[in-house]
């Protein structure tokens, strides 16, 4: 299967400071790919270059197939930016008619459908649409796009729960319909559970993991059981965190074997788990906090 | 047409718990033969989750022989859950009672006999469990 975004080495220097290094990532078309990780970690500069905001300072980065700034690579990939911008003064009905005579794959059809759906009156100002509505105006353009590529940044953060399920009902609705790859940045991870089928965690502006989620689920457990030293697992069982009190050890674990020790309690883990293991991990300055679900 | 819900604090997953809802619902009557399961889009469009949990749930209820996709019209059933057999059920839990009784002789309180029934329930049906 062809890699819908293929990035190698990818590297965003700001003078001294790397906003992204040495990013190396092949994300298979046809993903809802969620890309975790905590504030200033990098995800908006990863969504950048991929939509050609950003030059790279070091490494490749191709999208569909082709450079981000390539000519005809816009009408291919829809962008919502942070805050999900809008023309504040322009109303809705002028948003879609910009819509209509700048992309020439304008499916002016569903936009007005969505919109109507939606219960927005094309005669109101963008700027006095609620958060809600807004989002869902600046989906309503990405969408009408009829992008093969869709790319969100934090696209739901600021809105309260139903305008956020309501939201990602929408975008789960287009990707039913039309198969568009999407990349989802968030720290909202309730919500990449339900919606995202890729994953990719993203801290110090370095990737951690990245990978099927559900291949990911079943590669991870958590053991615990008498305290030992993770010199004594067998080769091939990575660990991931660990946590020893004066009798017992947890270690969250990656693995493609069965674990056979039977000292260990072997618990699956939840995406959660997996999240906040690998941010803790690259927080290795901070002192090793306790794993979850650790019986005293 | 059956509708589908969510318990997210379930720890199950997600393709599973609508796989779950379809044995339940054909058991239960909601859903007989030639009945039509919602499509992937109507399915996302309420619980917004991805279409590929759906389809994957939709493939597995397909192998075991409950519902056809019929390509452009639809995911339809066509079988129904054999319901295990009366006497089956009656010797197992014979079975079951038996071993409890004298789990309970030898001393073990509830706590320990539910601990043993987990770790075999766990052990039994790991290879299952992607």
């Amino acid at each position: 299967m062809s890699a819908i975004l293929e990035a190698a080495g990818l590297g965003k220097r700001y003078g001294h400071r790397w906003a992204l290094r040495d990013c190396t990532l092949a994300i298979p078309a046809g993903r809802v790919v969620g890309l975790v990780g905590p504030n200033g970690a990098g995800k908006t500069t990863l969504l950048n270059l991929a939509v050609g905001l950003l030059a790279p300072t070091a490494g490749t980065i191709s999208v569909l197939g082709g450079r981000p700034d390539a000519p005809g690579q816009m009408a291919r990939v829809g962008f919502v930016a942070q805050d999900t911008p809008v023309y504040r003064r322009l109303p809705v009905g002028d948003h879609l008619r910009a819509g209509a005579w700048l992309n020439p794959g304008w499916d002016e059809e569903a936009a007005r459908d969505r919109i109507e759906r939606l219960g927005l009156d094309t005669r109101q100002r963008a700027g006095s649409l609620s958060g809600g509505q807004r989002a869902q105006l600046a989906l309503t353009m990405a969408l009408a796009k009829r992008p093969e590529l869709l790319l969100l940044d934090e696209p739901v953060a600021s809105l309260d729960p139903l305008a956020r399920r309501e939201f990602l009902q929408g975008l789960m609705e287009a990707v039913a319909e039309h198969g568009t790859s999407v990349v989802l940045s968030s720290h909202l991870i309730a919500d990449i559970e339900r919606v995202c089928d890729y994953l990719i965690v993203l801290t110090g502006s370095r990737i951690r993991v990245a990978g099927e989620v559900s291949e990911l689920l079943a590669s991870h457990h958590q053991l615990s059981g008498p305290r030992r030293g993770p010199g004594t697992l067998p080769a091939g069982q990575e660990v991931i965190t660990e946590s020893h009190t004066d009798r017992q050890s947890t270690l969250l674990i990656r693995t493609s074997t069965p674990i056979l020790d039977p000292a260990w309690t072997v618990r699956p883990v939840s995406l959660e788990d997996l999240v906040l293991a690998y941010m803790s991990r690259a927080d290795s300055a901070a002192p090793t906090r306790p794993a979850l679900g650790v019986a005293s | 047409m059956i509708e589908f819900q969510l318990d997210e604090t379930s720890g199950v997953a997600t393709y599973m718990q609508l796989v779950q809802q379809v044995h339940q619902a054909l058991r239960l009557g909601l859903l007989e033969l030639g009945d039509q399961l919602p499509t992937a889009q109507q399915v996302v469009a309420k619980l917004a989750i991805n279409p590929n949990t759906v389809l994957k749930a939709y493939r597995d209820l397909e192998r075991e022989g409950l519902v056809r996709a019929r390509p452009g019209r639809g995911t339809f059933v066509t079988g129904s859950v054999p319901g295990t057999d009366p006497a089956t059920q009656a010797r197992f839990l014979a079975d079951m009672t038996g071993w409890l009784r004298s789990a309970r002789a030898a001393g073990l309180g509830l706590d320990d006999i539910e601990a043993i029934y987990r770790t075999a329930l766990r052990d039994t049906f790991a290879e299952g469990v992607a």
